[in-house]
């Protein structure tokens, strides 16, 4: 299933991300941007967890519980879509 | 095709105000080596966490102590301070460098004894010294500081039962500007006390009295309280000298130089907020030389320096053990090391580097001990690179009593390395088993059955 970034959320290829209807900011590490770029482009969870295993030195239970975090602090910062 | 490094992915929100983490770029570089000694490869052999000292930055900051005080006051002598790092090794070093030994109990006595230093070079300090302590002291012929009056009229008593006359100082206190005021030591200058025990020990004749003793406080962040306490300590010497016509050897300022360390609230880092050692040279030899010594009665200077001749020649290298989310969001990474060895993080927010390269992208976080301890809080707040289990991290400033008052409480005490100047690591203390723990204790024998 793919866990959706809000339309209106602006990404900079710098990493920084910007939430127009709350005026908050935030800074994304480059491979959090990759992330978040395959996500805007439709990829699903499983879809990313592949991409991320053939490029990076990560082995999939790692990846998957620092992606799980990950997402928990978009929805806090709420710039995914509610209903998935 | 060659597989990219990885790191966590991190998100967090930026605070409007400071804009300086924007993009987050990190000053704080890794340190990946010790004295040219990679840190992989002492935790590799010495365990993890393990305390570094390098012998280099010790006698170093000796030497730069001694060049400050000795370009402004002719007759200068160091004497180490053993609570701050009594690790014998630590001591030798000091000693080999031409550093007496100051100490405040009996088994730092003995141990200066035994690391070899002679007793006239050990200065005894302390408000608990009992009778048998002064008379080993005295039969030593050590410099013996006198805290209270109790200790005064013990050692008239004493005196008279011995061949040579026991050589005492008094430890002064005293106003000196600075908060709070350390008035529980000694005998106070402003209300007349420390005129009235020297009255003593001048009219009885029993004791000779070669000495002042004063330790205005610790991490003395002021230097002009060294210029007040010196013009203090220098108008009692006078007056010996006037009344009695009594020329002391020395005055002792103490210890209390602040360390570059960094005091929990303080806006600046530690190395700006506080003076240099030229600058408490200066305020204490200037004190000394207006004061109006004769020329050929000009006293010693006598420092017991602690903290600053040590805390940045000590490291401690640490793993992370993992990494974790707050239920406000905030992150927490859990380290092998925690506050029982490392006193001094409840006053200190220490410097913490990464041990190996990472991305220049920072994150903040609480960083915990692995103590099952609420209290166990290393950094309330953090901000370093992304850190993994297992990655390693090397805290900074750690040299000055943290060994001495560290404690096993949880977890056991981890081994102490000294890389010498040559850069070749020493083991200096062995990381403690259940074995060191146990020692002493006694389990009455009807305990020796269990029966569950
Ligand atoms: C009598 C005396 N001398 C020297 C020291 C060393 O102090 P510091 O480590 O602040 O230089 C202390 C420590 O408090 C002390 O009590």
């Amino acid at each position: 299933m793919a866990m959706r970034i809000k339309k209106n959320i602006a990404l900079s290829e710098s990493g920084f991300i910007f939430h127009p209807s709350t005026g908050d900011s935030y800074s994304v590490n480059p491979i959090g941007l990759e992330i978040l770029n395959l996500m805007k482009a439709g990829q699903s969870s499983e879809e990313i967890k592949a991409h991320m295993l053939e490029h990076y030195r990560v082995d999939g239970d790692s990846f998957e519980k620092d992606f799980y975090d990950f997402q928990v602090m978009l929805r806090t910062y709420k710039l995914v879509e509610d209903h998935e | 095709m060659q597989k990219k490094a990885y790191e966590r992915p991190v998100i967090q929100r930026v605070q409007t105000g400071i804009t300086s983490k924007v993009g987050a770029q990190y000053g704080n570089r890794p340190v990946t080596d010790i004295d040219g000694v990679p840190v992989k490869q002492l935790i590799e052999r010495y365990g993890s966490p393990v305390f570094v000292l390098s012998e280099r930055k010790i006698r170093q900051n000796l030497e730069a102590a001694n060049r400050a005080f000795k370009t402004r006051y002719p007759k200068v002598q160091f004497a180490w301070s053993y609570k701050t790092n009594y690790l014998n090794a630590v001591c030798r070093a000091f000693h080999q460098a031409g550093s007496w030994a100051e100490v405040v109990s009996r088994f730092e006595y003995e141990k200066a004894l035994k690391n070899g230093v002679p007793g006239p070079k050990i200065l005894f300090n302390g408000p608990d010294k009992t009778d048998e302590d002064l008379r080993l002291a005295i039969q030593h012929d050590s410099p013996i500081h006198i805290d209270h009056l109790d200790e005064l009229y013990r050692l008239h008593a004493i005196a008279d039962e011995v061949d040579h006359k026991p050589r005492v100082a008094i430890r002064i206190n005293m106003d000196t500007g600075v908060y709070p005021m350390w008035d529980r030591f000694g005998f106070n200058y402003e209300n007349g006390q420390a005129w009235d025990a020297l009255n003593k020990i001048m009219t009885m004749g029993k004791l000779e009295l070669i000495g002042l003793h004063t330790h205005i406080g610790t991490y003395m962040m002021s230097a002009s309280a060294y210029h007040i306490a010196a013009t203090k300590m220098a108008d009692l010497a006078l007056g010996l000298r006037n009344r009695y016509g009594k020329v002391v050897t020395y005055i002792d300022m103490g210890g209390g130089f602040a360390s570059h360390n960094t005091l929990k609230g303080s806006y600046l880092k530690g190395a700006d907020a506080v003076p240099s050692m030229d600058d408490y040279a200066e305020a204490i030899a200037s004190a000394l030389l207006s004061a109006g010594f004769n020329q050929d009665e000009l006293p010693w200077l006598y420092l017991e320096t602690g903290r600053a001749l040590i805390d940045d020649a000590g490291f401690l290298l640490g793993t992370v053990i993992s990494n974790k989310r707050l239920s406000d969001g905030r992150k927490a990474t859990i380290m092998d090391f925690g506050v029982n060895i490392l006193f001094t993080s409840f006053w200190y927010d220490h410097k913490i580097s990464p041990a190996q390269d990472s991305s220049s992208y920072a994150e903040d976080s609480v960083l915990y001990g692995p103590l099952c301890m609420n209290i166990d809080v290393v950094r309330e707040h953090v901000t370093l690179p992304p850190l993994h289990a297992g990655d390693q991290v090397v805290v900074h400033y750690v040299g000055a009593y943290n060994i001495t008052q560290s404690m096993q409480f949880i977890t056991l005490r981890p081994a102490v390395v000294m890389i010498d100047h040559k850069g070749t690591p020493h083991l200096i203390k062995q990381v403690e088993s259940l074995e060191t723990l146990e020692r002493g204790e006694v389990t009455p024998d009807y305990l020796n059955e269990i029966g569950l």
